[in-house]
């Protein structure tokens, strides 16, 4: 099965301060970030982080072959269900998107 | 372009106490920088360094690098100044590093004047300054109160250039300032010298966190000179290179919007940005755009308290209990929430994570899959620390003998630990996510001038 993990060249989350993740998928070429930008249609990335449509933030920056998400953290960070203090392990859900699920 | 337009800014290295290439900073201090700027902290680890106002880094790593800093900073003979001072730029991170300072001082001989500047906000007047309406909410939205401003351990305003700028126009060898934005402490003096707004606030978010725009990130030291269009990066480590790519991918770093960036009195805006290869190692970069606020505001970060968390360890082998783990997790979490609730009289909550299958990621985590053994973490958080150990431990027993099914021998799992529950102790929240309106940069912000000497 391929995923976006296979089509990108990197994927990262980070914190962006304690209330926003955001996440980085890095591509090699135009081809591949197009890929990308088609896979990573937003009711698809926001299910696989268990966020709801409106509150994702979608950047597209052809120049750099680089798609971008930002959203409100799940949990803020630190608090008592938090489970990933600095947010890197969430790039791993986009990473496993399938291309060809729908 | 003339000579002395130049703004010089010697960037040693993302934190201080991460490290950093010592030939590299050697090089830097070479090319007879203007300044020397690095950061000390952020919020990144997590809400209890504001809540205690206590360093993340070993004191021994911070002194000695912070020595080897000073040291680099009397040869080179020009200001060194630290931003978020003691990991959280509270009021006793900051006198934590001015200790540290002294005693270097102390060691060496070497007189020094430091300028600290300060960036902790009574509670009071900031319930006051809520209830004036001078405090306004950021995305996402953050319920707050007077009452919680009250509650805070810690809060804290970031500085942005202006009170560094001030810092620094006291002459002072040393600025420690308390929370500052990353980029305020490196933008400070090529704003105060006339450099391009856009060039300087752009070149400092860049600058921030060290060698990370460039191919060799733990090289640390970069130099980036500041003039009247814009600015060049130049990395200091021998094999590291800054690329268009390397260095405009950096404005995605930790940064919600990659185009824009807030500071106090305005935003940078790189939409309109050119990178340009001077060389093989070395990038240009004309075009960012400051846009100035109508109102000067400064962003606020708090902890309050959290409550007592107690966490316990146990761990699964038997194949039988591991293919069951979720049914036999769920049995416990219900049984030892039924009975502490009978013997106790105050509120909790037990969670329990499974590690080795989903503890990263929770329920988000569809990919999740049962290997040869679980780790079974259980967390109890309670007002009280004694509350907090007692759940856990009506608990214990559960994690050590609980069967599957009623008709089976009793079990024994793997406590790694005697006791296996462990204290976390207090925990904090960070409960603000606003900005709060100033009529002066200066008017929620301390500084003082010491001369220390042997």
């Amino acid at each position: 099965m391929t995923t976006l993990g296979d089509v990108a060249m990197k994927i990262r989350s980070k914190n962006a301060g304690p209330f926003w993740l955001t996440i980085d998928i890095f591509c090699d070429s135009p081809a591949a970030f197009d890929a990308a930008c088609g896979i990573a249609d937003d009711t698809r990335v926001a299910a696989a982080l268990g966020a709801s449509v409106d509150a994702l933030k979608r950047y597209e920056i052809p120049d750099l072959n680089v798609l971008k998400f930002s959203l409100p953290r799940p949990h803020i960070q630190g608090t008592r269900y938090d489970r990933d203090m600095h947010g890197a392990s969430f790039a791993n859900l986009l990473s496993e998107l399938a291309v060809e699920a729908g | 372009m003339a000579e002395q337009s130049v703004t010089r800014i010697l960037i040693p290295s993302g934190a201080l106490g991460l490290g950093y290439d010592r030939a590299a900073l050697a090089r830097g201090v070479a090319e007879g920088p203007d300044l020397i700027a690095i950061d000390g902290g952020s919020t990144d680890s997590g809400p209890h360094y504001l809540g205690t106002g206590t360093s993340k880094y070993s004191r021994k790593s911070v002194k000695s690098e912070w020595a080897e800093l000073m040291a680099a900073r009397a040869e080179a003979g020009v200001p060194l100044v630290i931003g978020t001072a003691g990991t959280s730029g509270a009021d006793d991170a900051v006198d934590w590093l001015v200790d540290i300072t002294r005693e270097i001082v102390a060691e060496t001989g070497d007189a020094v004047k430091v300028a600290v500047l300060k960036s902790g906000q009574c509670t009071a007047k900031m319930a006051a300054a809520f209830d004036d309406a001078r405090i306004t909410p950021l995305e996402p939205p953050v319920d707050l109160s007077a009452e919680t401003l009250r509650a805070c351990t810690n809060i804290v305003a970031l500085a942005g250039a202006e009170q560094i700028q001030r810092a620094l126009e006291t002459g002072a060898d040393i600025v420690i300032a308390g929370r500052a934005t990353d980029t305020a402490t490196i933008a400070a003096l090529p704003l105060a010298r006339g450099c391009h707004p856009g060039g300087a606030w752009h070149g400092a978010k860049i600058g921030e966190c060290g060698a990370l725009a460039t191919t060799n990130p733990n090289s640390g030291t970069i130099l980036i000179d500041f003039d009247t269009e814009g600015f060049t990066i130049t990395p200091m480590g021998e094999t590291a290179r800054a690329t268009p790519y390397t260095v405009s991918a950096h404005m995605l770093y930790e940064n919600s919007n990659p185009f824009q960036l807030f500071e106090p009195g305005g935003h940078l805006d790189v939409t309109g940005a050119t990178y340009r290869a001077l060389d093989d190692h070395r990038v240009r970069v004309t075009g960012s755009e400051w846009v100035p606020s109508d109102r000067y505001t400064v962003k606020l970060e708090g902890a309050r308290k959290g409550g007592f968390q107690t966490v316990s360890l146990a761990f699964v082998r038997e194949p039988r209990y591991v293919e069951h783990i979720r049914d036999w997790v769920a049995d416990i979490e219900t049984q030892c929430v039924a009975k502490a609730r009978q013997r106790i009289n105050a509120p909790f909550t037990l969670e329990m994570r499974l590690i080795g299958v989903d503890a990263t990621l929770g329920a988000l985590d569809r990919q999740a899959q049962i290997g040869s053994e679980v780790g079974v973490m259980g967390i109890v958080t309670a007002d009280d620390e004694a509350t907090s150990r007692e759940v856990a431990k009506i608990l214990n027993p559960y994690l050590l003998h609980h069967p599957l099914t009623e008709q089976e021998d009793m079990p024994t799992f793997a406590f790694p630990f005697s006791p296996t529950e462990m204290s976390r102790g207090e925990i904090y929240e960070f409960c603000i996510n606003h900005v709060l309106t100033l009529d002066d940069p200066m008017e929620a912000f301390s500084l003082d001038v010491l001369e220390l000497r042997a």
